[in-house]
């Protein structure tokens, strides 16, 4: 620049011809630059956009890569046992037979226990979190309550080992034993040796990790309900149970159905904790306080140590079914929870 | 026979009551627990978890060496996973209005956010540790880093779907491409969200042992190298916990307290943090 002003000092004569190579600079050369610039940042607007897009479809990627590797590492287990793996109780690695049966049962009871527990805890925890807790307290109890969730499930397992299943063990269980063992109908699910670990064990653990999740899913989607509809029953005189119950309950049992379905997915797939408590025994029995095996616990003890093709590719098999039903259980939460969202988005 | 108005009361009464019996209820499980942790878990805490390797049975040792793998895995998972997370969470939210690609993604991600951890153990140990045949921090890494993704996709479109369209429609209005709009205005304006979920994954990771059982598995000895099998806490933990060795018991216990403190600080660093961006914005 100044070595361009510089003449122009000394031969006044050429005063503007500095000027007019500058309008001239103006008019042609941004005219120039500034379209290549436009295209430049389209070409990065296509970049970048072709970039977040190769992210979102590597999802889908991870998804099938999952199906696939699961199902290649299984083929051996298929072609060897077909669809009785699924039916047979046999497990047995000395003489290569196995079956899936008692895994499945194992993984659905614990399941189903947990649920049992843990829904009507849920529900309470979130009516008091919606309704009933006083203001200061509804946010530091909430988190408190979602640290349960955040405690590592090995954690819930070491603590399960150690300290739960024992005092369960010594108190809890002769007294089902005692009482419920003798009843007629349930006696036979209800009686064996008090050792404190085993199915029931490993179900009351899992409600107690599951409780955080469906707790917090039903609270969100408590607080979904248009407050004009809770004030109306309130007004026309409803207690607070009843217009949990027939009002609240009712508008939003899809999304709790969904946060149900969630948290049932959370405790199929739960490893450490049940690893812990469940016994690790590859045998059908009819009580809840023998030990008993999970697909999760069968893969965390036995897959590091299998030996053998057929050995391995069965547990991964167990690890595919295991996928497969947790992914439907979670698929049909997930719709749940989109149905509800669709008719709040209808609402307003 | 009590009239209906008493009758209706007694029931809200009691129904109500259980519900307070319902909070408790879950309260006393996480104050057992952590109480359980704190008495086990502080009279094991010495220096020499600090400062040792974790001992063969019957001596003294500690757990720097499942630490520092612990550590260095999830780091890695990280940095792996969060930009992965953050472009496709940033496609679902910005880019993926048409098409059919991003309600299946979303559909899949939710889906991948409660899968059952150990089966991406099992999918890492199929696709990399068969093929290289053995264990490796590297495997154990990638088997975290699937875990992050789903989380950072999901808070990244949350917080990006909070940010105003205004805000888009300003900067695009100023002249600036799409690639600058996401970039330097709304993935900014969300950041202090998309931070709280990248903790919160780290959180979730940091205490994971399933995934890790098949890939990472266990060394008892000093490694920096992500080639090789590599010790890391949760496993150390499985694995003492497990033992009939009491030092081994007490050094697992150290060991959970240390994953469970670093666990819910993150948690609760992160909610701090969310709610006070929430409050200034």
């Amino acid at each position: 620049m100044t070595g361009a002003l510089a003449p122009v000092v000394f031969i006044p004569n050429f005063v503007f011809c500095p000027i007019i190579i500058q309008v001239k600079k103006h008019t042609t050369m941004p005219m120039f630059s500034h379209e290549a610039r436009l295209k430049r940042q389209a070409m990065f607007d296509l970049l970048f956009r072709g970039l977040t897009r190769i992210s979102a479809f590597g999802v889908l990627a991870l998804l099938a890569a999952i199906i696939v590797s699961l199902i290649m590492g299984s083929m051996p287990a298929i072609h060897t046992f077909g669809l009785g793996f699924l039916a047979s109780s046999d497990w047995d690695p000395v003489n290569d037979k196995f079956g899936a049966l008692i895994p499945i049962i194992g993984t659905l009871i614990t399941s189903c226990i947990a649920l049992l527990i843990a829904i009507p805890v849920s529900f309470g925890i979130a009516i008091f979190l919606t309704e009933l807790s006083p203001r200061i307290l509804r946010r530091p109890l909430g988190i408190a309550i979602e640290l349960l969730a955040g405690i590592p499930s090995i954690i819930y397992g070491m603590w399960g080992l150690f300290v739960f299943a024992p005092l369960f063990g010594d108190y809890i269980e002769p007294w089902i034993n005692r009482h419920i063992g003798t009843m007629p109908y349930l006696g036979p699910f209800f009686s064996g040796p008090p050792m404190g670990i085993g199915m029931l064990t490993a179900g009351i653990i899992l409600a107690i990790m599951v409780i955080p999740f469906i707790a917090s899913v039903m609270r969100d989607v408590f607080d979904v309900v248009p407050a004009l509809l809770k004030e109306s029953a309130y007004g026309l005189g409803a207690t607070t149970w009843e217009v949990m119950w027939q009002v609240v309950l009712p508008y939003t049992k899809v999304g709790v159905a969904g946060g149900i379905m969630l948290g049932l997915g959370r405790a199929l797939g739960e490893t450490m904790a049940v690893t812990f408590v469940i016994g690790n025994a590859h045998e059908l029995t009819k009580s809840l306080l023998m030990p008993g095996n999970s697909i999760s616990s069968a893969l965390a003890n036995e897959f590091t140590e299998a030996v053998g093709d057929l050995y391995t590719s069965s547990l991964i098999e167990l690890g595919l079914i295991l996928f497969f039903i947790t992914f439907v259980v979670l698929s049909i939460a997930r719709y749940m929870l989109f149905k509800l969202g669709q008719r709040e988005g209808q609402a307003s | 026979m009590l009239n209906l108005y008493t009758r209706r009361r007694i029931i809200n009464a009691a129904g109500l009551t259980v519900s307070v019996l319902a909070m408790l209820f879950g309260l006393f499980w996480l104050c057992w627990i952590l109480i359980t942790l704190l008495n086990h878990g502080l009279p094991a805490l010495t220096t020499a978890v600090f400062t040792q390797m974790t001992p063969p049975p019957g001596n003294t040792g500690g757990l720097l060496n499942a630490i520092a793998g612990s550590l260095l895995m999830t780091l890695v998972g990280t940095l792996i996973g969060t930009p992965i997370g953050i472009l496709a969470g940033t496609y679902l939210a910005e880019f993926g209005q048409r098409g059919w690609l991003a309600p299946i993604t979303r559909f899949i991600n939710d889906v991948l956010l409660s899968a059952p951890s150990i089966v991406i153990g099992l999918f890492v140990y199929e696709i990399y540790v068969v093929r290289v045949k053995h264990f490796s921090g590297w495997a154990g890494a990638f088997a975290l880093s699937i875990l992050v993704i789903p989380i950072v996709i999901r808070t990244t479109e949350n917080m990006l779907r909070l940010v105003p369209s205004t805000l888009r429609e300003a900067a695009a209005a100023l002249g600036a491409p799409q690639w600058k709009v996401v970039n330097f205005v709304t993935l900014r304006a969300a950041r202090a969200g998309i931070i709280t979920g990248v903790l919160l994954a780290v959180a979730r990771i940091s205490g994971e042992t399933a995934p890790l059982l098949f890939t990472s598995l266990n060394n008892q000895f000093w490694s920096s190298n992500m080639d090789q099998p590599m010790a890391n806490l949760p496993v150390v933990i499985f694995q003492f916990a497990m033992s009939p060795y009491d030092d081994w018991q007490r050094l697992a216990w150290a060991g959970a307290l240390l994953i469970t403190a670093s666990v819910l600080t993150l948690n609760i660093v992160a909610r701090v943090l969310f709610r006070q961006s929430a409050t200034t914005h």
